[in-house]
């Protein structure tokens, strides 16, 4: 999909790939990939939808912080500028967060490194621990201790 | 043009939780019935655990505030002016279709406040009025729980507990240790196959709609009996306003269909049942020469009293892994702090409501909004250390009515059709303040009993728990309330309201086992009266 397509500008969505690397980085140590890989970063952008306003707000609050364009800042710049926008804590802020986030964690290489299956929760389900019912031996002691009225 | 439709013998306007019950109820008179519903059938297809955007829809159109949400069928609300903020959903089924499904019941000590504890009013009916509708209710709906609670008096759910899991087992550890009291709670989820729903299978993610069909809502109990039983329910019909006749009795409604037509529906017996805010909007926006105040108001107090049960949150992580999103919400809930004890500084008490965990998205934007889990490198050892770690124990407080705290027209406001929205007044009394701090203070204990670290605080604003009670309340002296004990309108004769704005006061539980018990008490009453109805 185009960039313009979902409202975003080519320049926007640069710079958002950008962001969200420093967002959240790759971490071999862990085995997952960075926000801004191109799979999750395309998920972020096609997935933008009623959040689109907000971001592009954000996108031009990052602009503005890097003086031009935020995607040809060198690392240092860069980094030191994305940290000052991240904190702050705007709507549009959190919102252009939450869409990152809400795409990163879905990815299977990311939900598998959390050791959980990918996919949506039905119709699997989870199977839960089986319940040692003896801890409320205790509280079956009690009276009761509802006011009558 | 106005489209006039044949007289109904009663119309209810709501299709919700209680608009369920009256419809299923009242059926075996034979009746002609009619309910409006402003919302649609939701179908199980379309809810969020389908699809791997499951927790991202929590945030967009399965937000739980109306105007964020901002569905065609939504109406927006105004609570700019409030500590806590609306949470509900439009639809058949209404707020049981997004909702937890903690299913307690008030305690018989909340019909009597006034009487015990000197504050606020008593109610006009007891708990033992209701019990056996409670009863009946909790096999209808299919409620799974543990009878012989020493904290409440003797229910019988009819299939057993959720499980507790690790979490749950967490707490009851911590709360043993204590020596405070807990016990599985009533969850309104089918732990087994029950009248044809499937059981559980521990999707998690239960609020917005359960995919399995396990978790019980108005649409999947009570109105598929009631149509069956020849109710007729109409979807995408948004009620504007009751009109009245000459002798001052509801002649019907005026409302609009999907298309924007407006229609007039006459009935014999108007009904509503469009909750503690949708409610009291319908009765301001029908003024007329006879009811320059809207209708219903000659007490002034339609809209007033609002409560809504501030719902501090307390949260902590612990080293060992929890559920997370793994299974029903909630399991287990504490009365040891339900009553009064005056000794604690404020009168009535809460209940300690302990929830599950979160999915890793919620998590993480939870986190990185309070600063916990940080972007940049720090990012992934920090997510880490907080996902499938948390606890988070809800206090529910009893809400008080203060006449201050209401749902009046907003002046700009209004919802697609052009109808005038709510706007809502709401602030903390000093008991209620009082009462939030000890619980928040007892939470805190119950998580470091846990072994949590971490511990962190959140007050009201986001923790809007969806109840809207109170604002038409019920009574028997027509100054002081807006229907009788047997919730008929003291102003106008045929007109009824069975929702959770009948309500005295507003106990320290989650609402709609008691909101429908109540609407099936009603049902009774009118049908035990039907031939003095409008006397
Ligand atoms: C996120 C969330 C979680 C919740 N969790 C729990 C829980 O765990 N336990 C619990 O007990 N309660 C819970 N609740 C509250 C519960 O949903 C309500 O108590 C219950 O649904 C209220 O029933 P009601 O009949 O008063 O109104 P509702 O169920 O809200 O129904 C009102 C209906 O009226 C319709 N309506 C309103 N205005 C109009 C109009 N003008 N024309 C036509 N139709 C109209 C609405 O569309 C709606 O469908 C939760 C609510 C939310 C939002």
């Amino acid at each position: 999909m185009h960039p313009d397509d979902t409202g975003l500008t080519a320049t926007e969505a640069r710079d958002l790939r950008r962001l969200a690397g420093f967002m959240i980085p790759a971490d071999p140590a862990f085995g997952v990939p960075g926000a801004d890989d191109p799979a999750i970063i395309q998920d972020v952008i096609a997935t933008l939808r009623r959040d689109t306003a907000d971001v592009k707000l954000a996108l031009a609050a990052l602009a503005e912080l890097a003086g031009g364009s935020f995607a040809d800042l060198d690392d240092a710049a860069a980094e030191a500028v994305a940290m000052r926008l991240l904190a702050e804590n705007a709507k549009p802020v959190l919102v252009l967060g939450r869409v990152v986030l809400s795409a990163y964690y879905r990815d299977d290489r990311v939900v598998r490194s959390l050791g959980r299956e990918p996919g949506a929760p039905f119709p699997r389900g989870h199977v839960m621990p089986p319940t040692d019912w003896s801890l409320l031996d205790p509280v079956k002691t009690r009276e009761p201790f509802w006011r009558k009225a | 043009m106005t489209i006039t439709h044949d007289t109904v013998d009663v119309l209810i306007i709501g299709a919700g939780a209680s608009g369920a019950v009256m419809a299923w109820s009242l059926a075996d008179t034979r009746m002609r019935i009619l309910c409006l519903e402003q919302g649609d059938w939701m179908k199980p297809t379309d809810y969020p655990a389908n699809g791997r955007d499951w927790e991202a829809r929590r945030m967009t159109d399965w937000e739980i505030h109306p105007s964020r949400r901002a569905r065609e069928t939504d109406y927006p609300v105004n609570d700019d002016n409030s500590v806590m903020k609306v949470a509900n959903f439009c639809g058949v089924g209404g707020g049981t279709v997004f909702w937890t499904a903690h299913f307690p019941r008030l305690h018989p000590s909340d019909f009597r406040v006034k009487s015990l504890d000197g504050v606020a009013e008593d109610w006009p009916i007891s708990y033992w009025d209701l019990a056996p509708w409670f009863e009946q209710n909790d096999r209808f709906f299919g409620v799974a729980g543990l009878p012989g609670d020493p904290g409440v008096p003797d229910r019988n759910p009819p299939m057993p507990p959720v499980p507790l899991g690790r979490t749950g087992a967490a707490y009851a550890r911590a709360m043993n240790r204590l020596g405070w009291h807990w016990w599985p709670s009533d969850i309104a989820i089918a732990t087994e196959e029950y009248e044809g729903r499937a059981k559980c299978i521990n999707l998690g993610h239960c609020t917005p709609g359960c995919a399995q069909g396990a978790k019980s809502g108005a649409d999947i109990t009570y109105w598929p009996a009631a149509i069956r039983a020849g109710v007729e329910l109409r979807t995408r019909c948004r009620v504007r306003e009751i009109t009245t006749n000459d002798q001052g009795m509801a002649s019907g409604v005026i409302y609009y269909d999907f298309e924007g037509n407006e229609h007039f529906q006459p009935a014999e017996v108007v009904i509503l049942a469009c909750n503690g805010v949708g409610t009291p909007r319908i009765l301001l926006n029908s003024t007329s020469g006879r009811f320059p105040n809207g209708l219903a108001n000659s007490s002034g107090l339609v809209g007033r009293n609002l409560m809504l049960h501030p719902w501090p949150q307390v949260r902590g992580y612990v080293e060992e892994e929890m559920d997370a999103d793994r299974g029903p919400m909630t399991s287990i809930w504490s009365k040891q702090f339900y009553e009064t004890d005056p000794s604690r500084g404020f009168l009535r008490g809460y209940t300690l409501q302990f929830a599950r965990g979160t999915g890793p998205v919620t998590e993480a934007v939870q986190g990185a909004a309070a600063g916990a889990i940080p972007w940049g490198p720090g990012h992934h050892a920090a997510f880490r250390r907080h996902f499938a770690h948390r606890l988070v124990v809800g206090i529910a407080c009893d809400d008080l009515p203060e006449e201050h705290n209401r749902v009046t027209l907003d002046p700009v406001l209004t919802d697609s059709h052009g109808i005038p929205a709510p706007k809502i007044d709401y602030t903390l009394s000093a008991n209620t303040a009082a009462m939030m701090e000890h619980g928040i203070a007892r939470a805190t204990e119950i998580l470091e009993a846990t072994g949590a670290t971490g511990i962190t605080t959140s007050r009201t604003l986001l923790n809007s728990p969806g109840h809207l009670l109170g604002t038409c309340r019920m009574g028997t002296d027509p100054e002081r309330s807006v229907v009788n004990p047997w919730g008929r309108s003291h102003d106008v004769k045929n007109l009824f309201i069975v929702d959770g704005s009948i309500w005295v006061t507003g106990g320290g539980v989650n609402p709609t086992s008691t909101i429908q018990a109540l609407a099936l008490y009603i049902a009774d009453q009118m049908k035990q009266r039907l031939a003095t109805l409008f006397d």
